[in-house]
């Protein structure tokens, strides 16, 4: 049977989240702010009509927002991550195949699906998870990956559809492809959109008829796939089992500017602390650490600076006060006052699965009783909620000024109990 | 989607038999050791449509809430009602029998947000009466 795969996503997924949980959203504009509040990261059909744009920066549209009643929220990722959760199980009860290829954005494999009933199957899918969960959500249905984020992409355009798209049918999909501009495609950037129109392409047609070669000098490899993916000829694979993790960063932006050292560290011990917890969940270590922080290029009057410094271990690890100690020390190493910092962070790379990696042959960590430690600490806040437990250095979370402001976060409904939502029954 | 009313509490797995002492003789139990009750499975049939939710007031007032009784959404309130039906009327009621009549406004915009489907009560902090 010919192979069919499913692109379904939520709408608006972060301002769906809130909305379930709070009838009084049901019809007014709702919009969701980046870390730190920064800008407009999710926005209803409601705010999107008036007129507030994907990125916006928070500053710049907050009187709109109060005059125009326009609801903010920061992020709540435990609820995104929850509610993301729920609808991957949905999806594993519709196909054994499953990607998750983003938090609101799964692939699922249709193939064994006869092709007249795929859409029934789709529609279905929706009904689903709209009934179980309260989330809102669109189908694209295709023979490759990127036809199937296309047909997703016309779904959500043409009401008409009803919010399932199948472009498998090889004379339905040369008329969508015919009418839609080629920069709807998955993987057309800015840069790269210009360049096939400079070859003459307009529509989506235009490129799945190029010749692919000429097209790999100036769209590199990628191009090529893409006008083999558009033709139907599937490049890319479902990725069912999420690819062992090779590197790993935590970065923040500080939510003020960060003028000392004593802060400084307590930030790189707080994303260390960060890491540890992320390396220890995949069983992964690391012997090198780069840490890095600099200024905002938005300060233009005070002195800009940009740092960043290296540590490597005795022997890989994940014990978070050993990754504490050395990143400290590298912060400290390259400081220098007088400046504003806006953001820090740490980044590993070449992680090792910690089990089997090389031990020191000299100067090497106590594995095992940090290991206990470690899984105590674990324990700790699985149970008490993140960062109960955390190394003196990294500071309480409700007590580090430096931190990431969530300032209008709705409440943890579902992983939280003393979040819960409240229902009465007068 | 369902709804869980529950007014306090949090899964606790009960060990079905008792563990093994770690020093001293084997236990004769121990071929005979079976998985822990797991409370969250008597409860939650279909997980991803599962919500818990915390019934406002004192600990007792969701104690005349029962499965299929349904958290609905009137003009942006949620609360939870009783589904009455009487031949081919359909009306919704408090849940509990001591409040008058419930009356929906005219021209209200009612959705079904969920439905009950089981509850929590720990007795540790419930007062009789």
């Amino acid at each position: 049977m010919s192979r069919a795969v499913a692109l379904i996503d939520g709408n608006c997924f972060y301002c769906s989240c809130e909305r379930i949980f709070d009838p009084r959203l049901r019809a007014v504009p709702v919009i969701v702010l980046s870390n730190n509040d920064g800008c407009a990261i999710a926005r209803t059909t409601e705010a999107k009509a008036l007129g507030i744009r994907m990125g916006e920066p928070w500053f710049k549209i907050r009187d709109r927002c109060r005059t125009e009643g326009i609801r903010v929220f920061s992020s709540n990722y435990a609820l995104y991550g929850d509610m993301s959760a729920r609808a991957n199980e949905i999806y594993r009860g519709f196909s054994p195949r499953v990607e998750i290829y983003s938090i609101d954005e799964s692939f699922l494999d249709l193939s064994d699906v006869a092709p007249q009933n795929r859409v029934e199957l789709a529609r279905d899918l929706r009904a689903t998870v709209l009934r179980w969960t309260g989330i809102p959500t669109c189908v694209g249905i295709g023979p490759t990956k990127t036809l199937a984020k296309l047909a997703n992409h016309l779904a959500k355009q043409h009401a008409a559809l009803g919010g399932v798209c199948d472009l498998t049918c090889e004379t339905e999909r040369a008329e969508w492809l015919a009418r839609t501009p080629l920069e709807k495609v998955w993987g057309i950037g800015p840069a790269s959109g210009a360049k096939l129109r400079a070859l003459g392409c307009k529509t989506v047609a235009g490129v799945r008829d190029l010749d692919p070669r000429p097209a790999r000098r100036a769209l590199t490899v990628v191009g090529e796939r893409i006008i083999y993916e558009l033709r139907g000829l599937p490049c890319l694979d479902l990725e069912t089992v999420a690819p062992t993790r090779k590197g790993c960063a935590v970065t923040r932006m500080f939510s003020a500017r960060v003028e000392g050292l004593a802060t400084l560290e307590q930030a790189v011990a707080a994303h260390a602390t960060r890491l540890g917890e992320k390396l220890r969940r995949g069983e992964l270590g690391t012997d090198h650490i780069t840490v890095f922080y600099h200024t905002s290029e938005h300060d233009r009057g005070s002195p800009q600076r940009s740092v960043s410094s290296s540590v490597t271990l005795p022997e890989a690890t994940n014990d978070t006060l050993a990754l504490v100690k050395a990143a400290t020390w590298a912060a400290r190493r390259v400081w220098q006052g007088g400046c504003r910092y806006s953001k820090a962070g740490l980044i590993t790379v070449d992680l090792v699965p910690l089990a089997t990696s090389q031990r020191a042959l000299i100067g090497g960590l106590d594995r095992e009783r940090g290991a206990v430690l470690m899984a105590a600490v674990d324990a700790c806040n699985r149970r008490w909620g993140r960062g109960a437990v955390v190394p003196g250095k990294a500071g309480f979370a409700p007590k580090r000024a430096w931190s990431t402001k969530f300032e209008m976060r709705s409440p943890r409904y579902t992983t939280r109990i003393d979040e819960l939502p409240i229902v009465g029954t007068a | 989607m369902q709804v869980i009313g529950i007014t306090i509490g949090y899964p606790i797995p009960l060990p079905l038999l008792a563990r093994p002492v770690a020093a001293g003789f084997p236990s004769p139990a121990d071929d005979f050791i079976e998985e822990e009750i797991d409370l969250q499975r008597l409860l939650i049939t279909n997980r991803p449509a599962t919500f818990l939710v915390r019934v406002a007031g004192d600990s007792m007032a969701g104690k005349h809430l029962f499965d299929g009784d349904l958290a609905v959404d009137v003009d942006g309130e949620r609360s939870f009602k009783v589904w009455r039906k009487q031949g081919r009327r359909v009306s919704l009621a408090f849940a509990n029998p001591r409040y008058p009549a419930f009356h929906l406004p005219p021209d209200a915009l009612v959705e079904v947000w969920g439905v009950v489907s089981g509850s929590i009560n720990p007795r540790r902090r419930a007062q009789r009466g």
